[in-house]
């Protein structure tokens, strides 16, 4: 046993903030919230360029071959800076999809382009507010066309390519299809969200050409299974986002002065902070467990990953907020950083399904390993 | 990153399961003893066979073992229905024994840590007092010196099992005109020496398991002081964060798997309470939770086989667990309705009073070994780095300092 990453791996932990630092700063984040640009594409070359959206893609497809330990490294770091770009829509969700099910023709024409970022992926499946699940959909399939909508989809309109999950009549009541955005028969309608620095549109299909990914009648499990591979990267985003939270709150409690003494002096805030420590310490240990368990195919993932994704929701929602507290008033200006993570925290709460969905998909996982 | 045993980690897991297995002593064989009594004879058969305190070198009782053996050693034991040792040696092997280590001379290391190991002798802890609890170092039993001894008097609070125990670990005020810290001596004691009187205090839960400890005129040898006179507080930090780390999560019996069966078993209205969903949402909240902690205990161990100390961050797992423990136990109360407030271990064949003694026990978890107040000011200070508050009793003489009540 052994419960630490490799000194490479934290090498590239060290790489990884350091470039961040340097190419995605407060201001770059600014820079899209305030709607400068839609998203940080100057970033996004520069993250193509380290090789970040080739990581687990293997060689024979144009990747690096290296493992999701490595992944999960570059995922955290994405979450301290609150990154602008569409890395989990594109690496966690469309190139996991096609690693999962794609057939050797689909990995072979669409991973070398994943990896070397000529072509940006998304996931769309819900389709109302409330859970979406395999009885609800609508969107449809016939004769190769796909007719429906999906409503909030991140990074549709930057993407080039879209896995979503359609009605079927056999299996498990969905299947999963891969739609090129540029066909004429797809429409794609910005929607405004809590989080200005991620793009989002609802997507309609008008007889859209769809190419099935995977089993006919199998999508729905072939969804939960990447959800579940996605759940274990999201929460090291999210765990990202909540060290940067206590960062924050510890640096300004320090050098914020009140009745004649730094506020991080008071216990009120001493033990707020210390809240957020602990918070962040288990959701990391417990992301650890899901990394290993990605990475290794392991049979416990659907258990370890809905409680890396519980533990990492709750921290990263408890440190957002109670960041924005520890700042008082500024906090809540939008001259101040606090924002983005309080809303890049909800965004990734509810990205691939609510923490009430992770806890009942993490008890009936609990309950499944008893059985066995 | 690897989660799974090695070749060796999974040979030394069937080594220790067999010899548990072979050697688990019989209720026959241990029939009229009192539970200490039980705990020294499994406690002494363990260390006969080289399993007791693994993790020490072999010169002092010990197996030269690594953290992962321990862990593994615990969970095997887990499985087993064996005499409860934790209850009285932990102090001694646990807190003691790693003072001993880093503080007292080869001598005192020789003659005691084998003892300790084997479970004969039995030590307790004399640090809090009535004037000093959280603030620890405001304690005010004095020592004074006189010849080759030192005279103690005053009174200790709070000492788990100070009526059977052999020695003591003692810290004491040798010089009350310097600041609080500067003035601390530490000492260890013959718990029979003339002039130590024990008294049992009633808990809420209705039992006595911590005395007051008064001492008149009792003369400790200067050859037991450990550490320099004046360095006391120093010496008590070794204690103290071996106490954070042993006291662990604690609240034994009232884990996840234990609310899922009662979940199971209960209703509410006409289905069973596991298939509510604000139960589920809580039963796995907790999940999280007990998780998180049985894998940061990984992740210190893997820092511990590296050769680091326990340090601060071990606070986390008597704070997070012991709260946790709390609402898990009053939830379970809870799930049970009426019947929940039933202190009857014959009333109860699944659950026994698991639950309800478990919600009168918490309490004391929360408080003892450093309140949740307390291990969050460690986790502040001492892993954030965070500024203390301001002290009025700061560079102060001892014995100029206010005192209340």
């Amino acid at each position: 046993m052994n419960f630490e990453f490799s000194d490479e791996q934290n090498l590239l932990r060290d790489q990884a903030r350091g470039f961040l630092d340097d190419n995605c700063s407060p201001a770059v984040v600014r820079g899209v919230l305030d709607g400068q640009e839609a998203w940080a594409s100057g970033l996004w070359k520069k993250i193509v360029e380290m090789g970040w959206t080739a990581t687990v893609i293997p060689e024979e497809f144009g990747g690096l071959g290296l493992t999701h330990l490595e992944l999960v490294v570059i995922a955290e770091e994405l979450g301290r800076c609150a990154a602008p770009v569409p890395f989990s829509s594109s690496v966690y969700l469309a190139t996991e999809a096609i690693l999962a099910a794609g057939s050797q023709a689909q990995k072979e024409h669409w991973l070398p382009k994943l990896a070397a970022g000529e072509v940006i992926g998304c996931l769309g499946y819900a389709e109302a507010a409330g859970q979406t699940t395999a009885k609800s959909l609508q969107a449809k399939v016939t004769g190769g066309k796909l007719t429906g909508h999906k409503t909030v989809v991140a990074d549709a309109q930057i993407a080039q390519l879209m896995v979503v999950a359609a009605a079927s009549d056999s299996g498990d009541g969905a299947s999963l299809y891969l739609v090129q955005l540029d066909d004429p028969g797809v429409v794609i309608d910005e929607v405004i969200t809590l989080d200005p620095t991620r793009p989002h549109a609802g997507v309609t299909f008008n007889g859209a050409n769809a190419e099935l990914l995977g089993g006919e009648g199998h999508g729905w499990t072939q969804l939960e299974a990447l959800l579940d591979r996605a759940a274990v990267l999201l929460a090291w985003e999210q765990l990202g986002g909540s060290e940067a939270c206590l960062e924050m709150a510890k640096n300004y409690a320090m050098g914020r002065y009140a009745f004649g003494r730094a506020i991080a002096s008071y216990q009120a805030i001493k033990h707020k902070l210390a809240d957020m420590y602990v918070k962040n310490t288990l959701a990391r240990s417990n992301a650890y467990f899901g990394a290993w368990a990605l990475s290794t195919d392991a049979a416990e993932l659907p258990l370890a990953a809905a409680t890396a994704r519980v533990g990492s929701t709750q921290a990263y929602y408890f440190s957002s907020k109670e960041n924005i507290q520890t700042h008082g008033g500024m906090g809540y200006t939008w001259e101040f950083d606090c924002q983005f993570y309080y809303r890049r925290s909800k965004l990734l709460a509810v990205n691939i399904g609510s923490e009430t969905l992770w806890q009942e998909k993490l008890l009936r996982a609990a309950e499944r390993a008893n059985a066995a | 990153m690897d989660f799974e045993e090695t070749a060796a980690e999974t040979s030394f897991r069937e080594e220790a399961r067999n010899w548990l297995t072979a050697n688990v002593p019989s209720e026959a064989e241990m029939a009229g003893m009192s539970g200490i009594e039980r705990a020294q004879y499994w406690q002494k058969r363990k260390s006969d066979a080289g399993w007791a305190c693994i993790r020490w070198a072999k010169e002092f009782g010990g197996r030269d073992a690594n953290a992962i053996e321990n862990v593994i050693l615990g969970q095997e034991e887990a499985k087993l229905d064996l005499p409860e040792t934790g209850y009285y040696f932990a102090i001694g092997q646990g807190m003691a024994a790693p003072t001993l280590m880093s503080w007292a001379d080869k001598a005192a290391q020789e003659r005691f840590l084998p003892r300790l190991a084997s479970g004969e002798d039995v030590w307790c802890q004399l640090f809090s007092e009535p004037a000093g609890g959280s603030d620890l170092a405001a304690l005010r039993t004095k020592a004074e010196r006189d010849g080759d001894d030192w005279v103690i008097n005053g009174q200790k609070i709070w000492t788990s099992g100070a009526h059977y125990s052999d020695f003591g670990i003692l810290v004491v005020r040798t010089d009350p005109t310097v600041a609080k810290h500067a003035g601390l001596t530490y000492f260890y004691v013959d718990m029979k020496s003339p002039g130590i009187e024990t008294k049992p205090i009633r808990q809420i839960s209705g039992d006595a398991r911590f005395n007051e400890v008064y001492f008149t005129d009792v003369r400790i040898p200067d050859s037991q002081r450990m550490g320099n006179v004046g360095q006391g507080w120093q010496v008590a930090l070794t204690t103290l964060m071996n106490e954070r780390a042993s006291i662990g999560s604690g609240g034994g019996g009232v884990k996840f798997d234990v609310l899922k069966k009662l979940a199971e078993s209960v209703n509410i209205g006409d289905r069973p309470a596991i298939e509510d969903s604000a139960v589920r949402a809580k039963l796995a909240s907790w999940y999280v939770e007990e998780a998180g902690l049985k894998y940061t205990s990984f992740r210190t161990l893997s820092a511990i086989s590296k050769g680091a100390n326990p340090g601060p961050e071990n606070s986390i797992g008597k704070l997070v667990g012991a709260r946790k423990t709390q609402d898990m136990a009053s939830f379970a109360i809870d799930l049970l309705e009426q019947q929940g407030i039933v202190r009857d271990a014959a009333f109860d064949e699944q659950f026994g009073a698991l639950f309800q003694d478990t919600y009168m026990a918490i309490p004391g978890l929360r408080i003892a070994g450093g309140t949740d107040e307390i291990m969050a000011n460690i986790i502040a200070e001492r892993v954030l780095g965070l500024p203390q508050e301001p002290r009025s009793d700061k560079g102060i003489p001892f014995n100029e300092v206010p005192t209340g009540n």
